[in-house]
């Protein structure tokens, strides 16, 4: 399940851009290879992030990841509900289980994404 | 009915054991306490005769899964049967009942068998000073890198704030790597599972701190490229870490002294046969160069040479350049004890044959195992090797699946999803303590769950069946920890 409106990393994280705003999250294959998904550890509303910089960490029963950044910006929203239910990751990796919104400051960097069709040859799909 | 808590078995007046009758005279605690620190109820204690208590307690053993009870082949864990002799040797009362605190001329027989168990441990590995201060792996990391601070800052080299590691690690490299204050650069693995010598190279500079190699590495590869590495890193001013994680490949065979690293670290607790799983007590021991001797933590154990010819033994607390102490009094003392009665019982003779056993045994699973499994890097190994479940995540079985069926062989489960470069990874170590029986058992057992796979998935799936519980909800679990004490 790769949707094509998407830009994607070679580390597993999706971005939609809407405007100068991007909803950040990890792949449906991301969220398969790390199994049962038990804590997000999320940032603050306003941090900065950078690209390709780590972000978060996601820690499933088989392992802790860190989450990176496709761009640089400043989070302007935080899905607070993977608090309590980190497991909507699992079930929705494309809607429900988005992570952060941000607001980016070199739009240019998404050139540097991979789009649908190379991220599905990334993982062999 | 034993596995109930001992406070629901116990019945009121019941005991197991009998006092003599108190003196006529006694006058009971009220005569010597102040009111205030005598209790007012009787102490919420079980009250059960000893047969309870030890069937209780063998009831609990029977339901874990320990290296007594059956085969443990987790990899880079080196579960290896733990002589009882060991616990003999560290249950002697000169041991057991040493104070920490006791005058220095009381004690001088545990003195005694740390210096001797260092100069072993010196001699086994190549390096020229050990401290047995450490009491875990991930402790003789983070002691080794601080060391190479203070080497870097007593040669005024404040720019190295890097430690360079190579993608297979183990997760407490970095980890150690960001507690002691350093950065970590990441190098990969080339296409034989070895570092990536053009690479490191290239990240190789005057920030560089230090390199963390584990040899042989986590897929049980022997480094061919060691003396390069050395060179390379040396070349550019680092110092040279050894994760001794898998020294049971090299006992009596090579030294990681010899192949040019600064520091080396001994897992007491796997190598050397002390208690291990659920906890240890472990027993880290790093060994050193001679320059970084001056920054050993305090306080050191020294020999002396007394007039007669004799030897006495002190600790040394005057050290200026020392790191400080890192474990409270010396380490874990009573593992010491154990790992010292292996050395002794084994020999050198003795501990080559561990080591070549050890990998011979690894050799035997994989040859076996490798028609069956997918084996990504498919070469002779040392201790250890580790497949992929991929041939079996083609019919929807994860290697999480095959983990929990193993159990139900009476078997542990391999160390599985690591180390991270090999996909659905199933890391398996055998150690030296299975017979050929033993090994055969638990290959006819990946076979079937091999076959299971194919014909009958859903055995998988639902393992384990042959467990006291059956497979649980490890994110639930995770989440809502039910702790109670």
């Amino acid at each position: 399940m790769i949707p094509q409106d998407l830009k994607y990393t070679k580390e597993h994280e999706w971005i939609r851009v809407e405007g100068d705003t991007g909803t950040i999250g990890i792949t449906d294959y991301a969220q398969h290879e790390l199994g049962d998904i038990v804590f997000v550890e999320l940032p603050q509303v306003g941090a900065k992030v950078e690209f390709m910089k780590a972000f978060g960490t996601i820690e499933a029963v088989k392992a802790v990841s860190d989450i990176f950044s496709p761009l640089t910006g400043e989070i302007v929203d935080v899905n607070t509900a993977l608090e309590t239910n980190a497991s909507a990751i699992n079930t929705d990796p494309y809607g429900q289980g988005w992570i952060i919104k941000v607001k980016m400051t070199n739009p240019s960097e998404l050139n540097n994404l991979l789009d649908a069709a190379a991220y599905g040859k990334l993982i062999g799909q | 009915m034993y596995d109930k808590l001992l406070i629901e078995l116990s019945r009121p007046g019941r005991s197991g054991f009998s006092l003599p009758e108190l003196p006529p005279d006694y006058k009971g605690p009220e005569s010597i306490l102040p009111s205030s620190s005598l209790r007012k109820d009787q102490p919420q204690l079980p009250e059960l005769s000893e047969p309870e208590v030890v069937r209780h307690f063998v009831s609990l053993s029977a339901k874990n899964h320990h290296i007594d009870k059956g085969m443990y082949p987790l990899g880079s864990c080196t579960m290896k049967y733990n002589p009882k002799i060991n616990d003999d040797m560290a249950n002697l009362p000169g041991f057991v009942n040493a104070h920490p605190y006791a005058p220095i001329d009381s004690v001088q027989g545990t003195l005694e068998l740390m210096y001797n168990l260092q100069e072993m441990l010196a001699v086994i590995s190549g390096m020229d000073y050990v401290t047995l201060q450490p009491v875990a792996g991930a402790h003789g990391e983070f002691t080794a890198l601080l060391l190479f601070r203070a080497y870097h800052l007593k040669n005024k080299q404040t720019r190295r704030k890097n430690i360079i590691i190579p993608d297979s690690a183990h997760g407490t490299n970095p980890a150690s790597v960001t507690l002691a204050g350093f950065n970590t650069v990441k190098v990969p693995s080339n296409p034989q599972g070895g570092v990536d010598i053009e690479k490191l190279a290239a990240v190789c500079d005057d920030e560089t701190a230090g390199f963390m190699l584990t040899n042989p590495s986590t897929l049980g590869l022997f480094e061919s490229n060691v003396e390069k590495i050395a060179a390379i890193v040396h070349e550019c001013g680092g110092l040279l870490y050894m994760d001794g994680a898998n020294l049971n490949a090299l006992l009596g065979i090579t030294r990681p002294g010899d192949m040019g690293f600064d520091v080396v670290h001994f897992n007491l607790h796997k190598t050397f046969s002390t208690p291990h799983g659920g906890g240890g007590p472990g027993g880290g021991a790093i060994g050193i160069k001679a320059i970084l001797e001056p920054f050993l933590p305090s306080p050191v154990v020294i020999r002396k040479t007394e007039k007669d010819g004799g030897y006495s033994y002190t600790l040394d607390n005057n050290r200026p350049d020392s790191i400080g102490r890192v474990h409270g009094f010396y380490g874990n003392f009573a593992s010491d004890v154990r790992g010292y009665t292996y050395i002794r019982m084994n020999g050198p003779d003795g501990l080559r044959e561990i080591s070549k056993t050890a990998i011979i045994n690894a050799n035997y699973l994989k040859e076996n195992l490798k028609q069956d499994f997918a084996l990504p890097y498919d070469f002779p190994c040392m201790h250890e090797f580790v497949l992929s479940g991929d041939n079996q995540l083609a019919y929807g079985i994860k290697t999480a699946d095959m983990a929990k069926r193993i159990l139900d062989f009476g078997i542990h489960a391999p160390t599985v999803y690591f180390p991270l470069i090999v996909h659905e990874a199933l890391m398996i170590e055998p150690t030296e303590s299975e017979s050929k029986e033993s090994l055969d058992y638990f290959i006819e057992a990946l076979k079937q769950i091999a076959k299971e796979a194919k014909e009958n998935p859903e055995i998988i799936k639902s393992a384990p069946h042959n467990t006291p519980v059956a497979r649980l909800d490890e994110a639930l679990a995770a989440k809502n920890l039910d702790v109670s004490w």
